[in-house]
């Protein structure tokens, strides 16, 4: 097949998909977030969707996603009892999304400080238009990757917060993205914009999952987080949609001076699963944590594409990705750091471990510098292995189960990610969820086909 | 009954024979050191003991307690007892020392149908026990050994020890890579742990720690067979001689123990 055959797929249905969305879209009368959606879509057109060919893309196929028709996705209502499972405690803000729409009866901004604005992006562009215009488009590059052109034509919805000069907000603003069980493929394009002004401090947890089933779904969300001079912004990527879902997330950071900036990233869930994180040190002495872990199953395919620019002096970047990989499951991580001319003095490192469960899971690891300095420190390592066999021994023999202590010692693996974050309110989260997950890894099962007697143990875990 | 009995134990690893027909017999409040020099044997038996599957049992028997030990894996034979202070001990980031021992000792009280120990009871039985070893209890809160000094994990097991009160411990070179100091609070801790009902297997390459921990028998273990056995004396007589007097005497040993 040629590329371009794969580019065209079905370039009918997205015609009709856009011509339709810009009938209803928001701002319609805003002529440059009309040209923004024009050019990306014209953009989209052009390349459509990446194929193996290219470098980028080399270890995960979309042609899965190209080859389907979707359509948006219906607007949806959750009995007021399924939405409840879902509050995280002690959040600042909580804005529920339903199959891509905001929903303001399940969302909750009550408690803000002055000098926030948390509201649906479509809120924000009504009531903020200059702020947003400032700012929407502005990084995330539609001309890099196809899937932010995808999502920059079909702005519509999404979260919108903003935080004023040297305001804190301590609690995380969770972002709650839910897709419900529908009868044929459908999409959402949620579109993020994050704004913390200098010296604010900001942190927001964006977590996915489905509701009442599955079926196939694309989310494709973009995120713009924006971090002014001297901001702390602390960004939180949940993944734990179902198996039929594709997922593909970017997060874009513009970092001013001396800002900090954590991105953390969590993929549980998802069938096919991309994960863009690529921040720009911006400003002189930025300092960014891109933080992961990825933990696959199944036939499950995670892929974490970093790429971290440095276009400043005195930056520090620290990558660090764990993935654990069972069953079918295939991992990719791919960390790609650029180096400015300007960026001397740069100190930049990347770290990816794996655990790899079964025979049959897989792992690519690449790392992709490129120096344009001469005065930086740049490093990389990774390491794929199993779970080893003498801390298995070691825990085993003061007692601890064999089930037990392989559970102990994956948690553990996690938990290097899980210790990275700062929010106590996202960690106890995250920390709840990869619990869950972990016990229904196949590959924590002891070798020996003992299967019967994990099963009870899971359900007295549960329990 | 004597409450190890191990007879005619051969045990293979990859195919190489290591332990060639060990017979031993262990009562309770017995301390036993076996000596012998590098590659004899001693730690294949040890981890034998503790179950480690990675050696293969071709002929022979252990029974502990009178029930075959054999069958047991790893954490049942922790459960019934039998502790390894390991040779080297292993490093596992992510496990904080305190959670882990707490989950060990639980894990063993719901084996025997005790209640499990919470925060609250653990905690200062715990800092007893970091007492006797002259630990820091700021090490308790890093993950398992990890960046520990040498003499450091070594307490660690000995704590473990302490906090799990096992009936037969099994020391693997405890003294290896001890400072004289270090060396003096381990085997204070050993000794604060010899009772009527717990016995000891002290593995050793050097009589040094014999100073210390003072066993009622030295067996030498050379080339996978006891050679000799003795009291005390024999680890100073074996300090004087070196191994090479055992190896020629090896027939004459083992006609005198029969």
């Amino acid at each position: 097949m040629r590329e371009t055959a794969v580019a065209v797929a079905n370039i009918d249905a997205w015609l009709e998909n856009f011509t339709e969305a810009e009938k209803r879209a928001v701002g319609r009368s805003l002529p440059w977030l009309h040209r923004l959606r024009e050019d990306a879509f014209a953009r989209f057109c052009e390349v459509g969707f990446p194929t193996t060919r290219d470098e980028d893309w080399r270890f995960t196929n979309v042609s899965a996603i190209a080859k389907t028709v979707f359509r948006p996705a219906a607007t949806a209502r959750l009995a007021p009892g399924d939405s409840a499972a879902w509050r995280v405690d002690d959040v600042a803000a909580t804005l529920v999304f339903v199959n891509g729409r905001y929903d303001a009866e399940l969302s909750e901004t009550g408690n803000l400080p002055k000098g926030v604005t948390v509201a649906s992006l479509r809120e924000g562009i009504a009531s903020h238009p200059e702020e947003v215009e400032k700012h929407l488009g502005k990084y995330a590059d539609t001309k890099r990757d196809p899937f932010v052109a995808l999502n920059t034509a079909f702005i519509g919805d999404g979260a919108y917060v903003h935080v004023a000069r040297g305001v804190v907000v301590e609690a995380p603003i969770y972002l709650l993205y839910l897709s419900t069980k529908e009868n044929a493929p459908t999409m959402t394009h949620p579109r993020n914009l994050i704004v913390a002004e200098d010296e604010a401090q900001i942190a927001v947890i964006e977590d996915y999952a489905s509701v009442g089933g599955e079926s196939v779904v694309l989310s494709n969300a973009v995120t713009e987080l924006v971090a002014g001079e001297s901001a702390v912004a602390q960004h939180y990527l949940i993944e734990r949609e179902h198996l039929k879902a594709f997922n593909v997330s970017t997060l874009r950071i513009e970092q001013g001076r001396t800002a900090n900036v954590a991105s953390h990233s969590v993929l549980l869930g998802g069938g096919l699963v991309r994960n863009n994180v690529h921040p720009v040190l911006a400003g002189e002495g930025g300092e960014c944590l891109i933080n992961g872990l990825f933990l696959g199953t199944g036939s499950q395919h995670l892929d974490n594409y970093m790429h971290v620019e440095h276009a400043a002096p005195h930056c520090g970047s620290r990558q660090f990705y764990n993935g654990i990989l069972d069953g079918h499951s295939h991992g990719v991580f791919h960390g790609r750091i650029v180096v400015h001319k300007i960026a001397q003095k740069t100190d930049a490192k990347q770290t990816n471990r794996n655990l790899l469960l079964s025979d049959n899971a897989q792992i690519d690891t690449k790392p992709q510098l490129e120096i344009y300095a001469d005065d930086v420190k740049c490093t990389h390592g990774a390491t794929i292995g199993q779970i080893e066999e003498n801390a298995l021994f070691y825990l085993q023999s003061r007692g601890i189960s064999e089930l037990e202590a392989r559970k102990l010692l994956l948690m553990a693996f996690a938990e290097e990610c899980v210790e990275r974050m700062h929010s106590t309110v996202a960690r106890a989260h995250i920390q709840r969820l990869i619990g869950e997950n972990l016990l229904f890894t196949e590959g924590i099962a002891p070798q020996d086909g003992t299967l019967g007697r994990v099963d009870e143990r899971v359900v007295e875990e549960v329990g | 009954m004597s409450l190890l009995e191990i007879e005619n134990l051969h045990v293979s690893v990859d195919g190489n024979e290591i332990l060639k027909g060990i017979d031993l017999t262990v009562n309770a409040g017995e301390v036993h050191s076996i000596m012998g020099p590098n590659g004899s044997g001693k730690s294949t038996l040890a981890q034998v003991l503790a179950r480690r599957d990675a050696y293969e049992v071709t002929e022979g028997s252990i029974t502990f307690e009178g029930r075959d030990l054999l069958e047991m894996k790893p954490e049942k034979a922790a459960c019934e007892g039998v502790f390894l202070a390991f040779q080297y001990p292993v490093e596992i980031p992510g496990i904080g020392n305190t959670y882990f021992l707490r989950s060990a000792l639980n894990a063993q009280r719901k084996y025997r149908g005790e209640d499990e120990m919470d925060a609250m009871d653990f905690l200062p039985m715990f800092r007893e026990k970091l007492k006797l070893l002259e630990m820091d209890d700021k090490l308790m809160n890093r993950s398992l050994n990890e960046g520990f000094s040498g003499g450091e994990k070594k307490r660690n097991e000995i704590l473990q020890m302490a906090v799990l009160e096992p009936k037969l411990a099994i020391l693997d070179e405890t003294d290896s890579g001890l400072d004289i100091d270090a060396l003096r609070i381990v085997a204070s801790g050993v000794n604060s742990l010899r009772n009527k009902g717990r016995a000891m297997i002290v593995v050793t390459h050097y009589q040094r720690l014999l100073n210390y921990i003072v066993p009622d028998f030295v067996h030498v273990l050379v080339d996978g067979r006891i050679v000799r056995s003795g009291g005390k004396e024999l680890a100073l007589e074996l300090e004087e001689r070196g191994y090479s007097w055992t190896e020629h005497d090896a027939p004459l040993a083992a006609g005198a123990r029969a």
